[in-house]
């Protein structure tokens, strides 16, 4: 009854944010095309891409939050599904360059023609269409986290040593994609994009068109997790989350709850990477850096995890606080990213959204009670891991 | 280790005898000079006199004559070295290689030779370099020998083999005899005997030497030669895994190293610290900062300054890991992913600090003489510092089993470990425990980063590089167990060091990530799991 109410009154809240960032989709664009220079109100050119890989962090810090916050997997490896769905995304691109590269061969990008290659390798057919391309950013890193996550939650690899795999899957995809003869650009990676749909990609109108698409994609993201949180299957992702075992022995399959939630993440991640090449204008092998997908596990640990606002809120103001420090005082912006995780660890373990929970007069000692047990795992008792001694 | 002190003093001596009294150098100079003037019989008799002196000047000026490069100034009737140059001749001080400037060739005289005397210089130098006391220029000398396979050196070089102490250069001269006796008209017993020789040196050189005769080689030695190039070969693929073997022993042993204090802390006490690669890094740091107070304090001591640098490490890096564990772990026992989360923003602010300390550049750290250079051993070839490092794993290793099975301390760390209340109960200190467990972990790691700056960049970066693979050791070895550690950075690191050679070094690395995320898969709990309920937290 009261848990009803809850996810009732968080449905309501996930409208708001819907509705809020169809606002930007539109405010944004306008205040930057439509609004003359000069007018306070104007946005210039820059801020517009700036903004819009804002949101495309959010909707990866989002997608982890699905998985962490209310699955309890934390993923240390999510770049590499951005990273795959940017990928996919700078291919489209790349063959929209037709022969207008410095090398102006009609069908192969420039870096095989530099590297030799006689024919397009196999896996770049195809992505001249802007469907197909469109459809591999959501397959293929759907289809990784489906293999991953079907090996790794079936063998029940959970905590610390499901985050160290991931890890490990996403070292190994930087590494590869380091290389030249993966065929995808090697560690200059893919850039110098022209038209996206047949519009310039550098063009001012373009890049509202692709910020109001981020907020778009953003809005839908939102309100697929709500969808998905405020079902029975949300209730038995969080079960899952505070409860593995127990979860199992009353007749649900952990297993396949978690995976459902990891390939919907993995889309998601895919989805916001696939939005962040045209706007950024390049994507080489360091997306797949394990420090990123660090980095956005802070963001979600920043707004709050287990909340669809909170993930939103950290990717923004952590990344609007990377872009002022890292310009006044580069080299302390290390000790502050790296003194946020600490602190926010150990004294924030409920992000901005916790905090601000907190100030808020509390409607009844049940229902937050209630509350607190459902979203933070972090609060319950948890026996400590035994192991043996070291013979 | 014994023939390396010699040599150092043998150098050492060489050094302090160099600056010669300056009779000797008159003397020597009056000897070259010598050269120039009188007959053919003059100039041989000069020339046997510069040879008995058996110094090291000889033989350039020897084969200068040879080559026509020998002149007398007409100035002074000084014998000069002379090169081509614009103008003339750029000349050389034979004596002491001063540059004596360019003349015009109308005021040099050239030093006339004939084939007899050239035959002579030939077999002056061959003696003088071959049966030379220095062991690197007779090592030279043997392989330009064999290079050149001269007849004419035959005989020399007989006596040269039966003089020759030293294994590696008298198998040389042997396959350069061997060699000349293959061009020469020989018997062909002789012919076939000196193919056998060759083919019982059974290594890789003795193989280019048996290809680079087969087609030279009368036809009824090529089936012999053949069949020697495939014994050496089959010979060689031996040497070859053994090889792959000491690699991967090598790297296991960085592994082990950046890993086993990674396993007391992770393994032991079940937190997860990202900022253990940033202990390594604070280690490599501190072999730096000694060396540098050493060289400012006691610049004699430089050569042992490793020595003072490993304790110091362990106890810096053991008291930083200390403080991390009042400071932040021990509030988030329990929660293993916010630890990691923490100790992950503890290795940027880490490496940040000792960026804005030292600066973001790599910092020299001075190898010791005794840790540099390489050795070879039967065909294996071997760097000094990677053998040292494999020793000091092994050492680490020891004295952490001890720690953790004979003292008080690994007794009491067991017992919180395995029961934390039930130690409290006895009487055990589990704070004090915890911390000493934890410095202890960060001390290794410090421990192992004097050893990785030894082979390694030390720069803020430097742990970054370790933490993931030591991870990959720990969880493929198993939690809570030191001997998992071991095997796993055993296994990959030898199976990291055999796949290379097929698949190269970046796809070696991904097939081994792979194999390990596969790996975990079939084993959750790595390959000396633990077993019973404790485990299902």
């Amino acid at each position: 009854m009261i848990t009803q109410m809850l996810f009732r009154a968080l449905d309501r809240k996930a409208i708001w944010l819907v509705v809020a960032l169809v606002f930007i989709a539109v405010a944004i664009p306008v205040a930057n095309l439509a609004i003359p220079e000069g007018n306070p109100l104007h946005l210039p050119n820059y801020m517009v891409p700036l903004l819009g890989k804002y949101l495309n962090y959010a909707l990866l810090a989002l997608a982890l939050d699905l998985v962490w916050g209310y699955c309890g997997i934390l993923s240390l490896g999510h770049a590499a599904f951005f990273a795959l769905g940017a990928y996919a995304m700078g291919m489209y691109l790349m063959r929209q360059i037709g022969a207008r590269g410095v090398y102006a061969n009609p069908v192969l990008p420039d870096f095989m023609v530099f590297l030799n290659y006689q024919d397009l390798p196999w896996f770049w057919h195809g992505f001249d269409l802007w469907w197909f391309a469109f459809l591999m950013v959501l397959f293929v890193p759907g289809l990784l986290a489906f293999a991953f996550g079907w090996f790794a939650f079936r063998s029940r690899v959970t905590g610390v040593y499901l985050s160290i795999i991931t890890q490990a899957m996403t070292y190994a995809l930087l590494l590869a994609f380091f290389r030249n003869d993966l065929g995808l650009g090697g560690n200059n990676g893919l850039t110098d994009f022209k038209d996206i749909l047949g519009f310039n990609v550098q063009a001012a109108t373009t890049r509202a068109g692709l910020f109001a698409a981020s907020a778009l994609a953003l809005a839908l993201a939102v309100i697929i997790c709500s969808a998905i949180v405020n079902s029975k299957l949300g209730k038995v992702m969080v079960a899952v989350r505070d409860g593995e075992s127990r979860t199992r022995f009353l007749g649900w399959r952990p297993e396949n709850v978690k995976l459902f939630a990891f390939v919907v993440s993995a889309v998601l991640a895919g989805i916001a990477g696939a939005l962040y090449t045209p706007q950024v204008g390049i994507i080489n092998p360091g997306e797949f850096d394990p420090a990123n997908s660090i980095e956005a596990v802070i963001w979600v640990a920043v707004g709050g995890r287990g909340t669809l606002i909170g993930p939103i809120i950290g990717a923004v103001l952590v990344n609007a606080g990377k872009s002022v420090f890292t310009g006044a005082f580069p080299d302390f912006w290390l000790y502050c990213l790296g003194g946020l995780f600490i602190f926010v660890t150990l004294f924030m373990p409920k992000g901005i959204v916790g905090l601000f929970q907190k100030l808020k007069p509390r409607k009844g000692k049940e229902a937050s009670s209630a509350a607190e047990a459902g979203e933070d795992p972090s609060t319950l008792p948890q026996p400590k891991p035994v192991p043996e001694p070291a013979e | 280790m014994a023939t390396r002190i010699l040599t150092l003093i043998a150098f050492l001596l060489a050094l302090a005898l160099t600056p010669l009294p300056a009779v000797a150098q008159e003397d020597f100079a009056a000897q070259i000079n010598a050269l120039g003037p009188g007959s053919f019989a003059d100039r041989t008799k000069a020339m046997d006199v510069l040879v008995a002196t058996g110094d090291e000047r000889v033989p350039p000026v020897l084969q200068a004559l040879s080559d026509g490069n020998l002149y007398i100034r007409e100035s002074d009737g000084k014998v000069v070295i002379a090169s081509k140059a614009a103008g003339g001749l750029q000349l050389t001080d034979p004596v002491d290689g001063a540059d004596l400037g360019v003349l015009p060739s109308g005021e040099l005289e050239k030093i006339k030779t004939n084939n007899g005397l050239r035959g002579k210089i030939r077999t002056a130098i061959g003696k003088l370099t071959l049966l030379s006391p220095d062991q690197p220029t007779r090592l030279s000398a043997a392989q330009s020998v064999l290079k050149n396979a001269d007849p004419a050196m035959l005989e020399l070089l007989d006596q040269a083999i039966s003089a020759e102490a030293d294994p590696g250069i008298k198998s040389t001269m042997q396959m350069a005899r061997a060699l000349i006796v293959l061009k020469t008209d020989a018997a062909l017993e002789d012919k076939r005997a000196a193919v056998d020789l060759v083919v019982a040196q059974n290594n890789r050189a003795a193989q280019t030497v048996l290809r680079n005769t087969l087609d030279t080689a009368p036809d009824e030695l090529k089936p012999t030669i053949a069949a020697g190039i495939d014994s050496i070969g089959r010979t060689l693929a031996v040497w070859d895994v053994g090889q792959n073997l000491l690699y991967g022993i090598s790297l296991s042993s960085v592994l082990l190293l950046a890993a086993i204090g990674l396993a007391i802390t992770f393994g032991v006490m079940g937190v997860i610290n990202m900022a253990h690669g940033e202990m390594v890094m604070l280690g490599a740091y501190t072999t730096y900062v000694t060396q540098l107070v050493i060289q400012s304090v006691a610049p004699g001591l430089m050569e042992y300054s490793l020595a003072f640098a490993v304790p110091a490490a362990f106890l810096i890096t053991a008291l930083v890991g200390i403080g991390i564990e009042r400071g932040i772990i021990r509030w988030l026992y329990g929660r293993p992913l916010e630890t990691l989360l923490a100790t992950w923003g503890l290795s940027l602010v880490l490496q940040q600090l000792v960026r804005t300390i030292f600066g973001p550049t790599n910092k020299l750290v001075q190898p010791p003489q005794w840790m540099s250079g390489t050795f070879e051993l039967w065909n294996l070839s071997f760097t000094w510092n990677r053998l040292w490092i494999i020793v000091f794993a092994i050492a680490v290793f020891i004295a952490l089993q001890i720690i953790l099975n004979r003292t008080p301390l690994g007794l009491q760390m067991r017992a919180v470990t395995q029961n934390r209340r039930m130690a409290s109960a006895m009487g055990i200190r589990t704070p004090f425990v915890d911390a000493m467990t934890f410095g202890l972990g960060s001390g290794i790691a410090g421990m192992a980063g004097v050893a990785l700056s030894q082979i390694d960049n030390v720069s803020p970066n430097l742990g970054q590089g370790y933490i993931i693979d030591s991870f990959m050791v720990v969880v493929f070895g198993g939690v809570g167990n030191l001997w998992g550690t071991l095997i796993g950075a055993v296994s990959l690191g030898v199976a990291n060091k055999f796949l290379e050679p097929y698949a190269g070094a970046v796809l070696a690395k991904i097939a081994i990530l792979i194999l390990i995320i596969l790996f975990i898969q079939r084993r959750p709990r790595g390959l000396f799991a633990l077993k019973g309920r404790a485990i299902e937290s």
